[in-house]
């Protein structure tokens, strides 16, 4: 065990108990992995210094995995077997999918999530983007020399519930402590931020491969506080791409084409709209498969001409969400371009004559948001030094609600509410003895429930019969500070309570994570039992730690009785993590954290009063 | 934890209508820097459940008192009188019938699709809205007992609310 020493909160741990965490930016087309190396953020390469990580997951028939480049390198080959864009189906069903006909992969026509068949079975787009995870772990581990405390995964401001849940799913997979899931524009905002010393309202413009994120932060001695978000997480540079693959097929009369041709023809839209960035025109030159050949000059002009309009569906979440904030283009002090796709020049003009101002392009697009994650996972992990005193105030993107009488939403918790939030709202029953109600929780802005995303259903049961309307069920809604939420419902004349994690309608189930987790560990020949045993005994070592610090600081806050109750249970657990005995590990883990709920409580207080007593100590009623 | 501490109390405000906005968004930084969840991110479980419980509510507190016609609302509630109960016949028939007025005006103009009336009707509300505001101040005075007057503007101004929520919808729906 580490020497121990007296901590206050905002100083700095010694450089041998620095905590290793990393940012991931989990991208669509791309992915990248930071973290904090002597006070500095930086993105961590892979052996030939290459910090980009194509998201791209091969699965060839031998069983093994490729990611990255070595996947890439099957895409026109083997399209069926190599996943690419994966992210576009995090937590989406079949039918959600714009251009799935266009798609080379088999997809299983299941109710949920989507799935696909390849050649080493049924995969879900979690366990593809928990491939992608994997990689990006191992190369931290690889270059930072040691485990993972943990790590903050980006997503898209915009995902919902279902896209949020989907993505946690895939760190536990791929065997990350998630600290936090964490906006990615917020991410660019701390990264950007932090760097210019900012101070004002700033805009965020996050066009990626396939999500398009704008976000208001108004940014005030340390706090990046998020005044409203607004997007489309299914629009990207891939639409981009398309409209050029759709030009040259159009141009060439080639089709219809091959699946492997599809995918040659769409790297070549990719290239000829990034040439665009910096010339006048592209070429697009191939021989197909079929003997034809393609041979075309696409001019920047035409490239304006037809993508104009997804240039313009961008700043329609721009408009409503500088409404949402209560604000006009013109208090905007600064518009920070985030994503590989904001490299398109005509969008930085039409970006630009919106705000009435040149967006700000002087970070790497590509790297902020990885950068910016490893800056708060850095902090997250206990590393924060006097300098690093900051804090994010995210909001919820989208509204939860409900579904009432007439399949219309009753909206609980809404849009841009700072989180974590908690709402509740009563209903009744609306039939004589009615023992039982279903309870529907969906996602969105619209008012009938079909037009709203679906995230869960759940049924509260054994509701004592009573006439119609005497019920009196309250339904609380309660989001965390990863923007996920949990339900839980309960009659408040009984007290009957049903409690769900939302999940259900497009996640995967506890169990078949657990399944998958177990698949993982047999495949790389781990005894899942000994890894359990590991991951408890690490945990018992963190708990151990943690308790340790607070009795340090605030011992004082327990008598001698209950003092007494905390030390017994932290020689149980000292003495369970000495041994393997998972059981006791988690009985013993159990116990401290029972003997320390009250402790918690006590020390939050403490430094909520500490925090008010600066300047106001004499008005307050204690 | 003391969570059952009124929100003027925990963000050391003095309990009245008028409020000192800049402290009070110091006072909620100041709290939210000590609980959030980011804060104790590398903490105990029972730490962590702690601080995201404390979040909620100081981001809750912050949010009522934020806004005028919710604090309105929550300081009579701490009087022990609901406005937010649903009761058009306690309203005055004249301020119904206006209601009704407004609500045809906004119909009209959304189907016209008439941008600068809906502006227009806006502005109104908006001016509206102030003077009730500073009917505000005094109907929930400290040493006004009855709470009934405020109660009235409390609910007229719900009504405003919803009319300019319809504005604004209709005005996005305009722009799509």
């Amino acid at each position: 065990m580490a020497l121990l020493q007296l901590q206050e909160p905002g100083e700095s741990t010694a450089p041998h108990e620095h905590r290793l965490a990393v940012g991931i930016d989990l991208g669509t087309t791309n992915s990248l992995v930071a973290s904090v190396r002597n006070g500095i953020s930086v993105c961590l390469n892979d052996a030939e210094g290459r910090s980009m990580l194509p998201s791209v997951v091969h699965y060839p028939r031998d069983g093994t995995t490729l990611v990255g480049r070595g996947a890439q390198a099957f895409q026109v080959d083997d399209p069926r077997n190599t996943l690419v864009s994966v992210k576009r189906f995090m937590g989406r069903g079949v039918k959600d999918v714009t251009h799935i006909e266009s798609m080379p992969y088999d997809f299983v026509d299941t109710e949920g999530m989507l799935r696909f068949r390849t050649a080493a079975g049924v995969k879900t787009p979690v366990e593809v983007s928990a491939e992608i995870l994997k990689h990006l772990r191992e190369r931290a581990e690889a270059s930072l020399g040691g485990s993972l405390v943990g790590a903050v995964i980006t997503v898209p401001a915009y995902f919902d519930d279902a896209q949020r849940q989907a993505t946690k799913d895939a760190a536990r997979l791929a065997g990350l402590n998630v600290l936090r899931l964490l906006n990615e524009p917020t991410a660019a905002a701390v990264a950007y931020g932090l760097e210019n010393a900012s101070e004002g309202v700033y805009a965020i413009y996050d066009l990626g491969g396939g999500t398009f994120d704008i976000s208001i932060l108004k940014l005030s001695r340390g706090v990046f506080e998020v005044m409203a978000t607004n997007g489309d997480a299914s629009l990207g540079g891939d639409d981009f791409d398309h409209r050029v693959f759709c030009w040259i097929l159009d141009q060439s009369g080639v089709a219809p084409v091959s699946d492997s041709d599809a995918r040659r023809l769409q790297a070549l839209a990719r290239r000829a709209k990034e040439r665009l960035s910096t010339e006048e025109e592209a070429q697009v030159r191939v021989t197909l498969s079929t003997g034809d050949e393609v041979d075309l000059t696409l001019t920047r002009e035409t490239f304006v001409e037809m993508t104009r309009t997804l240039v313009n569906k961008t700043l329609a979440p721009v408009r409503k969400a500088l409404r949402d904030a209560d604000l006009s283009v013109d208090e905007i002090k600064g518009v920070v371009m985030v994503g590989g796709a904001t490299r398109m020049l005509h969008l930085q003009q039409a970006v630009g004559e919106f705000f009435g101002q040149s967006p700000l392009t002087n970070l790497d697009p590509d790297k902020v948001v990885a950068l910016g994650a490893a800056m708060q996972a850095n902090v997250l992990a206990g590393n924060r030094t006097a300098d690093d005193d900051w804090l994010l105030l995210d909001v919820i993107p989208l509204s939860l609600g409900i579904e009432t009488m007439g399949g219309l939403v009753e909206k609980i918790v809404p849009r841009n509410s700072t989180i974590p939030i908690a709402k509740a709202q009563e209903f009744t029953t609306f039939k004589d003895g009615q023992t039982a109600m279903a309870i529907h929780v969906v996602q969105g802005e619209r008012e009938l429930v079909s037009n709203c995303r679906s995230l869960a259903r759940f049924e509260l049961r054994g509701i004592p019969p009573m006439t119609a309307g005497a019920a009196r069920i309250r339904v609380s809604y309660q989001v965390d500070a990863d923007g996920l939420l949990a339900v839980t419902a309960r009659e408040m004349s009984s007290g009957v309570e049903a409690q769900v994690v939302v999940k259900p309608s497009y996640g995967l189930a506890d169990d078949e994570i657990a399944d998958m987790l177990k698949a993982g560990f047999d495949n790389a020949g781990e005894d899942a039992k000994a890894r359990a045993v590991r991951e408890l005994q690490v945990e018992g070592e963190r708990l151990l730690e943690a308790v340790q610090q607070a009795l340090l600081a605030d011992g004082v806050l327990l008598d001698a009785e209950e003092r007494a109750g905390v030390d017994a249970a932290m020689v149980a657990l000292r003495q369970a993590v000495a041994e393997t005995d998972a059981k006791a590990l988690r009985k013993a883990l159990d116990g401290l954290s029972r003997q320390t709920d009250a402790f918690a409580a006590r020390r939050m207080d403490k430094s909520i009063r500490t925090a008010l007593a600066g300047h106001k100590i004499n008005e307050l009623k204690v | 934890m003391d969570l059952q501490q009124d929100y003027f109390s925990l963000f050391g405000l003095p309990q009245g209508f008028d409020i000192d906005k800049d402290r009070l968004e110091q006072a909620y930084r100041d709290c939210q820097a000590q609980v959030h969840p980011d804060r104790h991110a590398h903490r105990s479980d029972a730490e962590k459940r702690v601080s995201m419980q404390w979040a909620t509510h100081v981001n809750e507190a912050y949010r009522t008192l934020r806004k005028p016609l919710l604090r309105a609302r929550y300081m009579l509630s701490l009087r022990g009188v609901d406005a937010g109960i649903e009761t058009n016949t306690a309203m005055a028939p004249a301020f119904l019938m206006e209601q009704m007025e407004w609500r045809e005006g906004v119909e009209e103009a959304r189907e016209g699709g008439d941008v600068s009336d809906l502006e227009h009707m806006r502005q109104r509300l908006d001016l509206h809205e102030r003077e009730l505001h500073q009917n505000l101040s005094g109907q929930l005075a400290e040493d006004v007992t009855d709470g009934e007057l405020a109660a009235d503007t409390v609910r007229r101004l719900m009504f405003i609310e919803k009319l300019q929520i319809e504005i604004d919808d209709a005005l996005e729906a305009l722009e799509d």
